[in-house]
């Protein structure tokens, strides 16, 4: 079997002539964590609910782990777990009945429900909660109930829509450990967030919508070379006369701003910290802090939409 | 282009939790009180009645579920308002409801199709319905041993018999009705108060508007007015146009059912075949008259959860 397990081909959706989703083309390999950013409205939702054969396709193609998801759709969603944007459960029912409902249309066996609810609602923390009724559940005890699921159902692929969204940040962080964990067993993971800063540590792979079309792809330090113009940004703090001149003589600074008396920002090929600290101390200068920016995938959104303004889909979708 | 897999998985899994969530609610409890309460009065005065006032009458226990002399509070009256009020109240929230709590896409993502999901939470209702009106009737006819003390007859055995499975197809087209409405509606409110002021219309004005109506497309006939008759094509569409109604179609069979000597609506039939007029009909005959109307409202039923089905196959998952 191949390691691609989800492979999209100019995927396309239309309601009437308004284009949510907009010939998108991507591949999600086994194991990997793979973030649809971008702001909402952008056709992430739309993207994963045709990938689970809950949407009809327009035009284009899916094949989730070799399924096509129209044509299959029972295959595809017995491999694919699916944890929507804010998860609803019977407010009701308890946290193990709820799941026992959803074990039954999966179709578990009987003998062994019991224990895969029961080690499902450990690995979340919940086992505490199982007996509880879901109506006196918080946001995060639900996406986490949500994640039992997936858990419980055993599968390949874990989608799951805005899982972040609304929790506070401790709430966060365990989700996201809950992702790695994911991740660690070999399910190959597809999240989608507008809170690009949250999960950027995550992802291995990132796509960047922007209406209806996948702006960007790649890992996130390549789309900072890509966009950010390849390079490091330094900033240097320092008090001395002529440290502009000096700091841009250091091999492998490009340009140099003086954002402010005693502030520099450098443009650099690579972390040239060591370096602009020498030329600070070899001028006689002071040096106050020195800082290297990761590339952070908000800098890299402004800054690509920035430098295109008006695209041609954003027309579209006006 | 087929679809893989059947499309029965998982009926059983959502037609059992949908069942015992029915059966267990407050909202069932409540409606299953008002029509005991409501069962109880009526059947009561009902029994006093034919103890008070029978000499001989072979079919002592029918007269228990429709009083003769028409009364207006008879326990088939009783039914046929809250049996459409029971069957809005378990389906007007059927597939909405599950939208706006969110568990719709979540559901849907599991391997079964939608057509499971609408189907088993279908026979769940009319399940629960079929339960509930079981009981009723059961303890109607405990009630009718006890207070008259008399055993019923085969032949009012068979009738009432045919009476619960038209009841239970009554029920059947007023929850397709809800149910179709909650798939149209994504508020629950909305839903709910489309199919009772349906319902409203249709048990209240329709009848009336439907002579006029008729009336109008086709105007009486002077020649039959002179001689004091209706004329017979207004009267047919008179007739045609109040079976649009479930609730007509539903009084007429079970008129047809509970009143053996009730002819109206095979008057020319019977004259056909040489029988007499006023003498009560044998059951098969019975069932015959009455055999446009069942079969009527079980096609009403499957038309209205078909269109409901086509519109949920339809729908976008989320808004």
């Amino acid at each position: 079997m191949s390691d691609t397990v989800i492979e999209a081909r100019d995927l396309t959706k239309r309601y009437g002539r308004a284009t949510a989703v907009d010939g998108i083309s991507f591949d999600i390999a086994r194991g990997e964590i793979f973030g649809l950013l971008g702001p909402n409205g952008a056709g992430k939702t739309t993207t994963i609910l045709m990938m689970l054969g809950l949407t009809e396709i327009t035009s284009g193609t899916v094949r989730v782990l070799g399924h096509d998801p129209v044509r299959e759709p029972l295959q595809v969603k017995r491999m694919v777990g699916y944890l929507p944007d804010t998860v609803g459960f019977y407010d009701h029912m308890t946290a193990v009945d709820n799941l026992r409902y959803t074990a039954g249309l999966i179709g578990i066996p009987v003998a062994d429900r019991a224990a895969r609810i029961t080690s499902a609602l450990d690995r979340v923390g919940l086992s505490d909660a199982a007996r509880k009724h879901v109506g006196n559940f918080s946001r995060g005890m639900r996406q986490r109930l949500g994640l039992a699921e997936i858990l419980m159902k055993d599968v390949s692929v874990a989608i799951l829509d805005e899982p972040t969204s609304g929790l506070d940040p401790q709430a966060t962080n365990e989700l996201l450990e809950m992702i790695r964990w994911l991740k660690r067993e070999g399910v190959a993971v597809l999240l989608s967030s507008h809170l690009l800063e949250r999960v950027q540590s995550v992802c291995d792979r990132v796509a960047l919508f922007h209406s209806g079309k996948i702006a960007l792809i790649g890992t996130v330090p390549e789309l900072a070379k890509q966009v950010l113009g390849g390079g490091y940004h330094v900033e240097v703090e320092a008090d001395g006369t002529g440290l502009a001149e000096k700091l841009a003589a250091v091999p492998g600074v490009r340009n140099v701003e003086a954002t402010a008396p005693g502030h520099f920002r450098l443009l650099a090929e690579g972390d040239v910290r060591p370096q602009a600290a020498a030329a600070v101390v070899g001028a006689g200068g002071q040096l106050r802090r020195l800082s290297v920016e990761n590339p952070s995938l908000d800098a890299i959104y402004s800054r690509y939409f920035e430098s295109q303004p008006r695209s041609e889909g954003e027309m579209h979708a006006a | 282009m087929r679809r893989e897999g059947s499309p029965r998985r998982g009926v059983g899994v959502v037609f059992f939790r949908e069942l015992f969530d029915h059966l267990t609610s407050v909202r069932m409890l409540v409606l299953e009180l008002l029509v005991v309460l409501f069962g109880a009065v009526v059947v009561y005065f009902a029994a006093e009645q034919i103890r008070n006032t029978t000499a001989e009458d072979p079919f002592l226990f029918l007269r228990l579920f429709a009083p003769p002399g028409q009364s207006l509070l008879s326990f088939v009256t009783v039914l046929s308002i809250l049996i459409p009020l029971i069957a809005i109240g378990l389906g007007f929230d059927a597939i909405n409801g599950e939208y706006n709590r969110r568990t719709l896409s979540r559901i849907l993502s599991q391997p079964i199709y939608r057509d499971a999901l609408l189907f088993g939470k279908f026979l769940a209702g009319l399940a629960t319905l079929s339960i509930c009106l079981i009981t009723l009737w059961l303890m109607v006819i405990g009630f009718g041993l006890l207070r008259l003390g008399i055993p019923p007859s085969t032949e009012e055995m068979g009738r009432m018999l045919v009476f619960l499975l038209v009841s239970i197809a009554y029920a059947g087209v007023w929850l397709s009705l809800a149910m179709l409405f909650s798939v149209l509606f994504r508020s629950t409110a909305t839903a709910a108060l489309s199919a009772l002021g349906l319902w409203l219309f249709l048990a209240l004005l329709w009848p009336a508007l439907a002579q006029v109506v008729g009336e109008a497309i086709s105007p009486s006939d002077i020649r039959f007015t002179m001689i004091g008759i209706p004329t017979p094509d207004t009267v047919a569409w008179q007739q045609g146009l109040a079976r649009i109604s479930p609730g007509t179609l539903y009084g007429e069979a079970v008129v047809a059912m509970l009143n053996p000597e009730a002819q109206s609506l095979t008057n020319l039939l019977a004259q056909f075949q040489g029988r007499v007029l006023g003498a009560p009909l044998p059951l098969d005959q019975s069932i015959l008259s009455a055999w446009p109307q069942i079969v009527s409202l079980i096609a009403g039923m499957i038309l209205l959860f078909v269109v409901g089905y086509i519109a949920f196959q339809r729908q976008e998952v989320r808004a």
